[in-house]
């Protein structure tokens, strides 16, 4: 944690192969999050009781913020990316709350996974306009009611705008669990190198340890806050799509 | 100048940008707070805007955050 006198904060984002395979405790986690939303879901809705129990309560609280999200920022179109979305939310929610336990790792943490997401996000859009629209998806890209001769800036800055969700989209939730763990690993050697300088140092050594425990409820927060942010993105990106503008 | 100091510096420069990132956190919950006080049967929706709003707000704060880290230990 803190070798020679400086923390060390990015080498807990370090990949291990797991049982000498070519497979990575980041894979491992990504089937745990799977199995766990699938349980929920599964045994949530087994009983089917017309007053639900707290599993229930939870899959259809879950289930009906996300067809919420759908309808209402989609419109009635919304329904058909409904499993689409709510795939992704509960991969990204999972992913993110896994990674507050110690000792678990958050693929979420790692740029090479968000931007797989991302392009996949991107690509489904873009796919999406061009089946609803056919060419004249292009039109997305000329902003209407400005003068002819501005044509020529403004196009390359909607397409720049366009691509540039590449990397706002993955940058943000990558860079949110990342720098997350990283003030957790930054407060926790805190209190190991305060706690090895002596007695007088105890009493901000178990103020840093209080700091990080807020922290934990903190990450809480985010972990759920940017599975919503990057759902709600990718409807406001499919609301585009169908609608162009 | 050494390298370790220039990074260090580099690092201190590139979180600037918290400053700009401290006013639009600031401006959000001030329309917040505000909107809320003129019609207070609005505050459900308008806080899951609010929050939307800072979420991305925030990501602009982690990317000078990432920017320094790059910095400091890639």
């Amino acid at each position: 944690m803190a070798a020679g006198g400086s923390i060390d904060a990015l080498s807990q984002f370090k990949l291990e192969p797991v049982l000498g395979l070519d497979f990575t405790q980041s894979n491992v986690m990504m089937i745990v999050a799977g199995v766990l939303t699938f349980g929920l879901l599964w045994l949530g809705m087994r009983p089917r009781a017309m007053v639900p129990g707290r599993l229930q309560s939870a899959a259809e609280m879950a289930y009906e913020t996300v067809l919420g999200m759908c309808t209402e920022t989609i419109g009635p179109e919304g329904r058909a990316f409904f499993p689409f979305v709510f795939t992704l939310f509960f991969f990204i929610l999972f992913g993110n709350l896994l990674g507050v336990f110690p000792f678990f790792f958050t693929y979420t943490s790692h740029i090479a996974v968000t931007l797989a997401l991302t392009v996949f996000v991107v690509g489904l859009v873009t796919v999406v306009a061009i089946r609803i629209h056919g060419w004249h998806f292009l039109s997305y890209f000329v902003p209407q009611g400005v003068p002819g001769a501005l044509l020529p800036l403004l196009v390359p800055i909607e397409i720049l705008s366009y691509l540039s969700r590449l990397i706002s989209l993955s940058v943000r939730l990558f860079a949110n669990m990342m720098a997350g763990h990283v003030m957790l690993e930054v407060f926790g050697a805190f209190v190991v190198m305060l706690g090895a300088a002596g007695v007088i140092f105890w009493i901000p050594a178990g103020f840093s340890l209080a700091v990080n425990v807020a922290l934990i409820g903190f990450e809480l927060l985010v972990a759920t806050l940017q599975a919503y942010v990057f759902a709600i993105l990718t409807c406001i990106y499919l609301h585009d799509a169908v609608h162009l503008h | 100048m050494d390298l370790a100091s220039a990074k260090a510096i580099g690092a201190g420069i590139a979180v600037i940008a918290l400053s700009g990132v401290g006013v639009g956190i600031g401006y959000i919950f001030a329309a917040l707070v505000s909107s809320v006080a003129r019609n207070p049967a609005a505050r459900e929706r308008v806080f899951g805007l609010a929050i939307l709003g800072f979420a991305l707000t925030e990501a602009v704060a982690l990317y000078a955050l990432v920017i320094a880290f790059i910095i400091l230990f890639v």
